[in-house]
């Protein structure tokens, strides 16, 4: 399972069954979503549904937009400046980008995980509770913590040093606790945004098997950059790939191809997506 | 292919490896380059270093036979006076200091908050981020006409002929304010956005962002940079004397805790030592030196400080 062959892609994706597949709920409706970066337009065109208990992969070369797809859905994209959305995404019905929405209480019931692990420079302890305390919870910080370290399976590891530094830990174990921290303030969804790309192969596998065992807590969306990694952990994958204007430069992301992962991988309907999903470039 | 040369490896080949990767021992230009920058240090450590001495040795004379006298004493005409001394010059400049950290700190650190973290990137930004950087280039002589004309001609703050110790502390304040600003600026900005991610991405509010994460972990550069930015203030006598600190005899009774002071006259050690220097008498010369060696004293004290906080927050930071 940590060592993936790269011509091992099909064997490994999950046996999924459609009919039980398609029964989830929608949990975020994605319509002719364009994000513009000032005048640019970095990506286009996106139409998608995530379902709830799943784990939704994006795929894609550098520069595809699949991060910035992501971010839209806690609004982390608001952070940057010159960042704007039309279209829109549905969260449950609602409008994420409505006038009305507040982005705060967004990013609470839909979590992030970064790329690169990171901790606030607090204790263990301090980093978990951290979500739960900004919300007024006083009382019953303990149980949290530990039911967010369980879930994230660090518990054992950590639980005689909750009061050290976050940062004393490995990569692996910071990922985790990362995962814990969202985890923590109870949210519905969780955003992964290449979780693992700074991993070793077996930190890799700890978390790809936690992804299995919490999917049926939450909805999941992952980015990432391996194949196999969507393979292995996905429901459903979306392919994005880039076109570059030649007369500008401009890099336009845009969505390929959003079906279950096994016919992404074994029966793509798009000519891209199977170069890709086969090696053949990216 | 590695495994070939594993296996050839004889005495001969052995010997030509060693010739190989031990060819060149020395670096000259490295080696050069390495003393330039030696020389350099040095040249600035040794300058420090000549300038303590020759002040402690000339001012010795005071320092060692009546250094209690000298902290107590004050203004004088005659240089034998047994009753004079720095007192004044060290209580202007301890009030000049509180009123500097009282007023440049929160209101630089305030608005370096505002410009880094709320305000949109904009050329208006742009423009006034340059105009601040221009401010902590003035000269503070301008500082000190600003000071004359504005805080003390026109706010009033006077008495008599000249301004208050409010005046000069103000004065002061305006003159660090720029310089507060911009190393506060730095060390928001050195703060990782990885960390205002993880903060926005578990919900918080921007507020709660700058507060539990921002300020904490750029709290090391920037109480440095204040800090550092007070001794430039303790040592300013330019504006001082445009805004008009007294320089002759100064009838005030000097004293750490009296508020009052600060509407009354005043003077400061950069101003005592100003005027020191500028008298004939040749006892004159050791008082300069003996209170340049105090004021150098407190400026080390400060830049100490700075050095101290910024390890006791960076060590709270985990980093």
């Amino acid at each position: 399972m940590t060592e993936t062959p790269p011509d091992d892609a099909l064997s490994d994706a999950p046996a999924a069954d459609p009919t039980v597949l398609d029964d989830h709920e929608v949990v975020f409706d994605v319509n002719d979503l364009d994000v513009y970066y000032g005048s640019f337009r970095a990506v286009e065109k996106v139409d998608l549904d995530v379902r709830e208990h799943e784990i939704t992969a994006f795929i894609g070369p550098s520069g595809c937009g699949k991060t910035t797809v992501l971010r839209c859905f806690n609004r982390m994209n608001d952070l940057i400046e010159t960042a704007r959305v039309e279209g829109e995404i549905l969260y449950h019905g609602v409008n994420l980008y409505d006038d009305a929405v507040s982005p705060v209480e967004v990013r609470r019931r839909i979590g992030m995980v970064f790329q690169k692990p990171n901790p606030f420079p607090k204790s263990i302890y301090d980093n978990i509770a951290y979500g739960p305390r900004i919300t007024g919870m006083k009382d019953g910080l303990d149980d949290v913590v530990e039911k967010a370290l369980r879930r994230a399976a660090l518990w054992d590891e950590v639980k005689d040093r909750l009061d050290e530094s976050a940062l004393g830990m490995s990569g692996g174990q910071q990922q985790r606790l990362c995962i814990a921290r969202a985890i923590a303030t109870e949210p519905e969804v969780l955003l992964m945004d290449e979780p693992c790309s700074a991993l070793d192969p077996i930190a890799t596998a700890r978390i790809e098997d936690l992804m299995q065992e919490i999917k049926s807590l939450y909805t999941i969306v992952i980015v990432t950059h391996n194949m196999q990694q969507a393979a292995r952990v996905s429901d459903r994958t979306a392919f994005f790939t880039v076109d570059v204007n030649p007369d500008s430069d401009f890099r336009t992301g845009k969505l390929v191809e959003f079906d279950q992962t096994e016919t992404m991988f074994s029966n793509p309907s798009d000519e891209r997506t199977e170069n890709y999903v086969t090696g053949r470039f990216g | 292919m590695a495994i070939t040369t594993r296996l050839a490896t004889g005495p001969d080949r052995a010997i030509e490896i060693t010739r190989a990767i031990t060819g060149r021992g020395t670096d000259p230009k490295g080696a050069i380059f390495r003393a330039l920058l030696q020389i350099a240090l040095l040249i600035s450590v040794l300058l420090l270093i000549v300038l303590l001495v020759d002040q402690v040795t000339k001012g010795w004379d005071v320092l060692s036979t009546r250094f209690g006298a000298f902290f107590q004493g004050t203004l004088r005409s005659r240089p034998d006076d047994p009753t004079i001394g720095i007192a004044q010059g060290l209580v202007g400049s301890f009030w000049i200091a509180i009123f500097t950290a009282g007023f440049a700190f929160p209101t630089g650190i305030a608005a370096a908050i505002y410009l880094e973290e709320y305000a949109t990137q904009s050329r208006f930004t742009k423009f006034i981020d340059i105009n601040i950087r221009n401010l902590a280039g003035v000269p503070s002589v301008v500082y000190g006409i600003l000071g004359l004309s504005v805080i003390v001609n026109t706010f009033g703050l006077r008495q008599g002929a000249g301004g208050t110790l409010m005046a000069g502390g103000l004065t002061l304040a305006i003159l660090v304010l720029p310089i507060v600003i911009i190393t506060a600026a730095e060390a928001i900005r050195a703060v990782p956005d990885s960390l205002r991610e993880a903060g926005y991405g578990v919900g918080a509010t921007r507020w709660e962002v700058v507060r539990h994460h921002v300020l904490p972990y750029a709290a090391p550069g920037i109480i440095t940079g204040t800090i550092l930015s007070l001794a430039r203030a303790l040592g300013e006598a330019a504006p001082l004397i445009l805004i008009g600190a007294v320089s002759g005899r100064l009838a005030s009774d000097p004293s750490y805790l009296d508020v009052g002071q600060l509407t009354e006259r005043f003077t400061a050690m950069p101003i005592v030592i100003t005027t020191w220097a500028g008298r004939p008498e040749t006892e004159f010369r050791t008082l300069t030196a003996a209170a340049i060696v105090v004021l150098l004293l407190v400026v080390l004290l400060c830049n100490l400080t700075a050095i101290l906080l910024r390890n006791r927050f960076e060590k709270k930071r985990g980093s």
